[in-house]
């Protein structure tokens, strides 16, 4: 249950040179065809088996949209076939069916129907979904009367009430407030936890590296590649960074892991080190050890500015900490052709156990949208590993002072709405 | 067959569908419910008031005062239904087309709630007339059964027609602008307003080809004189429904892949 795949999808749309066009090819059986094929998607095969959850990305128009339409059976395919198992459950547009005069609880009943439940299905999870939704009175007022944010919570939670063997989320999620988004997607995250099969649509990196074990890049209507987010996240990354300037590279390092590089060059990292707080290089540290991380890089051709920013990614390649010399003040202005110069950042790696990696970018300013002469991923790799700290667990060490007494009940009650005793102090 | 399972599956849809474009209408009014009753109400009240007292309009070869009033309902109700049906059917995707574009379901669930919203308000309306009959001694019994078939044809026949259309619709919207002229040609076409006889002869004669004529002189034969529908007359319009009805099914197999595309 819960399998999905595509063998060699595409779809095309036909461009009529007239209206009248159509109407002739209808009309005489024996014309010629009038249309000319516009293809928006081609080529798309791919699987996704149960319980997995695949990220699709893409620039705008590449073809992201068509191709869940595909996938949900709304369009039909030109070319190819797609196969579903399960109960197939879409997240494209919320509070599709929802009729502004009739209460909130009214429209869940022919919303939920519209996605293929039964009316006694949607009475017994009537509960669940009312409590989901928290709108509280609302539920028995027209949905005319909703903020549109309310509208989106009752539509996500009638729409995700019961558990799909596949859902399918376009970037509906990116509304709503802030806890509801947390909300929404902590649901979709449980699903992907008990089993159904997830395909997300995003820009959001974190979205599409925290959730997906795999990753698919659509440009122009192809598959450009598909493989680990993180992979195809710098991929697509480096692509938007490019917009055509220069080619992208990419080369599997000895760990099997894939690195980016991409630029117009005109200034390039040479070299990456970490070294301890002996002078060694290391590429394996202790928590909270202090450390310097040395960049050198060569100015290839007369710039402007100089630029370097940095960023510590986990292993899931989200950032932990980043920073460039525009932000601290310390951009190189005017340097010299030929030059090579040397970056030596010191911090405490402050970090949970795990392994992280470096990326490097070298830009004229404070965006590597603009100029970017040089973007490198996983520009060098460390791991860190507990030695002489208690155990813990999480992405930073903030080292705690915890201290621990006993109190009487009367005590206890004035504790509890007094200030912390640091804060009260410091007031 | 796959299309009757799928309707039926999602018949908690079209049945919640119905009832809430019914609710609709009235939910945000103050009389709500009535309004459904008054208008209809006015209407036969109008038609059989105004033609048959006040204009005092005769109808050759029946008795009685409200000969005419029962005449003039018996076509034009009947035929609000076929030109409500018929109308609403056309546009069915295009006012849908949101739906149609987001949503994965069986689209000929979208003529079956037209279709089922409109056989409710015709059963409002016609549901007063019948009390009229009653009332005035005019109701004709037994013959009154006849009138069931005779719908049947006539659903068969304007949804066929409808889905048919609908689908043009999508890609030439021409269609419904189209159908709205034709209509009243058409109205002024069938004998519905005046009986048959008052045409020439010649004119006469081409009646056989409106299928409508067929159907509305059998509900004025039900209804103004209790006699049985000529079923002979019938059957060709019965025929073409069939077909229309086939064809439909075809031609909206073969077009609804692109539907959704030209949306």
């Amino acid at each position: 249950m819960g399998t999905m795949s595509a063998r060699g999808l595409g779809k095309a749309y036909r461009q009529y040179a007239s209206r009248w066009g159509r109407l002739a090819e209808w009309l005489l059986p024996w014309g010629s065809a009038r249309h000319e094929l516009k293809w928006v998607l081609q080529d798309i095969s791919f699987e996704v088996a149960a319980g997995e959850a695949l990220g699709i990305i893409g620039m705008n128009g590449a073809g992201k949209s068509t191709l869940l339409k595909l996938i949900t059976g709304t369009s039909h395919a030109t070319t190819g076939e797609v196969r579903l198992t399960g109960r197939v459950a879409a997240l494209l547009e919320l509070g599709m069916g929802f009729h502004p005069d009739f209460t909130g609880r009214q429209n869940v009943f022919v919303a939920g129907q519209l996605i293929g439940l039964s009316g006694q299905e949607i009475a017994h999870l009537m509960p669940e979904i009312e409590a989901f939704a928290e709108i509280g009175d609302y539920m028995d007022m027209p949905v005319r009367v909703y903020s549109s944010g309310m509208q989106v919570r009752l539509a996500f939670a009638v729409a995700t009430c019961k558990r799909p063997d596949v859902l399918i989320v376009d970037e509906a999620l990116s509304v709503g407030d802030a806890y509801f988004q947390h909300k929404s997607f902590n649901r979709i995250r449980e699903f992907g936890q008990q089993g159904t099969t997830l395909l997300i649509v995003s820009h959001d990196k974190t979205v599409i590296q925290s959730i997906c074990s795999r990753a698919m890049l659509l440009a122009d209507g192809r598959l450009a590649m598909q493989g680990e987010p993180e992979m195809v996240m710098d991929y697509y990354n480096a692509l938007i960074a490019e917009q055509g300037q220069s080619t992208v590279v990419q080369e599997t390092l000895a760990d099997g892991r894939v690195q980016t590089v991409s630029g117009t060059g005109e200034a390039v990292v040479t070299q990456v080190t970490i070294f301890n707080s002996k002078g060694q290089p290391v590429d394996v540290v202790r928590v909270g050890e202090p450390l310097v991380l040395r960049v050198m890089a060569k100015v290839r051709a007369p710039i402007e500015s100089l630029v370097l920013g940095y960023s510590i990614k986990d292993r899931l390649g989200q950032v932990i900490y980043g920073t460039n010399t525009w932000h601290t003040g310390q951009a190189l202005v005017g340097p010299k052709v030929g030059a090579i110069y040397v970056f030596n950042i010191a911090f405490d790696a402050n970090l949970g156990v795990g392994n992280y990696s470096v990326q490097t970018a070298l830009v004229a300013s404070d965006t590597h949208l603009s100029s970017n002469y040089e973007w490198r991923d996983l520009a060098v790799v460390f791991s860190v590993v507990n030695v002489d700290k208690f155990a813990f667990v999480g992405s930073s060490w903030m080292q705690p002072v915890i201290e621990v007494g006993q109190v009487d009940e009367v005590n206890a009650v004035n504790l509890a709405t007094d200030r912390a005793p640091s804060q009260a102090g410091a007031l | 067959m796959s299309h009757a399972i799928a309707l039926w599956s999602f018949r908690g849809f079209v049945y919640s569908s119905v009832k809430r474009e019914f609710q609709a209408k009235y939910r945000t009014s103050l009389l709500g419910i009535v309004w459904m009753v008054l208008q209809p109400l006015a209407l036969v009240s109008v038609y059989i008031l105004v033609f048959s007292q006040i204009m005092g309009a005769r109808l050759g070869g029946a008795e009685g005062r409200f000969a005419y009033g029962i005449y003039l309902c018996a076509g034009l109700l009947t035929w609000g239904l076929f030109a409500e049906v018929l109308g609403r059917t056309i546009n069915v995707f295009v006012d849908n087309a949101n739906l149609l574009k987001k949503l994965s379901f069986p689209r000929l669930c979208l003529p079956l709630i037209v279709l089922l919203g409109s056989l409710l308000n015709f059963s409002i309306i016609f549901g007063l007339f019948v009390l009229f009959l009653l009332a005035s001694g005019n109701f004709p019994g037994w013959v009154f059964l006849g009138l069931l078939p005779v719908l049947f044809v006539q659903v068969l026949f304007s949804v066929g027609l409808g889905v048919i259309l609908a689908v043009f619709n999508v890609f030439f919207r021409d269609v419904g602008q189209l159908f709205a002229i034709v209509l009243q040609f058409w109205f002024w076409l069938t004998p519905i307003v005046y009986p048959r006889e008052v045409l020439p002869g010649w004119v006469s004669q081409w009646l056989v080809l409106n299928p409508m004529a067929a159907l509305i002189e059998s509900y004025q034969s039900v209804l103004v004189h209790a006699r049985w529908p000529n079923w002979v007359e019938l059957l060709p319009t019965f025929l073409l429904a069939l077909l229309l009805c086939f064809l439909g099914l075809i031609w909206y197999r073969r077009h609804a892949p692109d539907m959704v595309d030209e949306l």
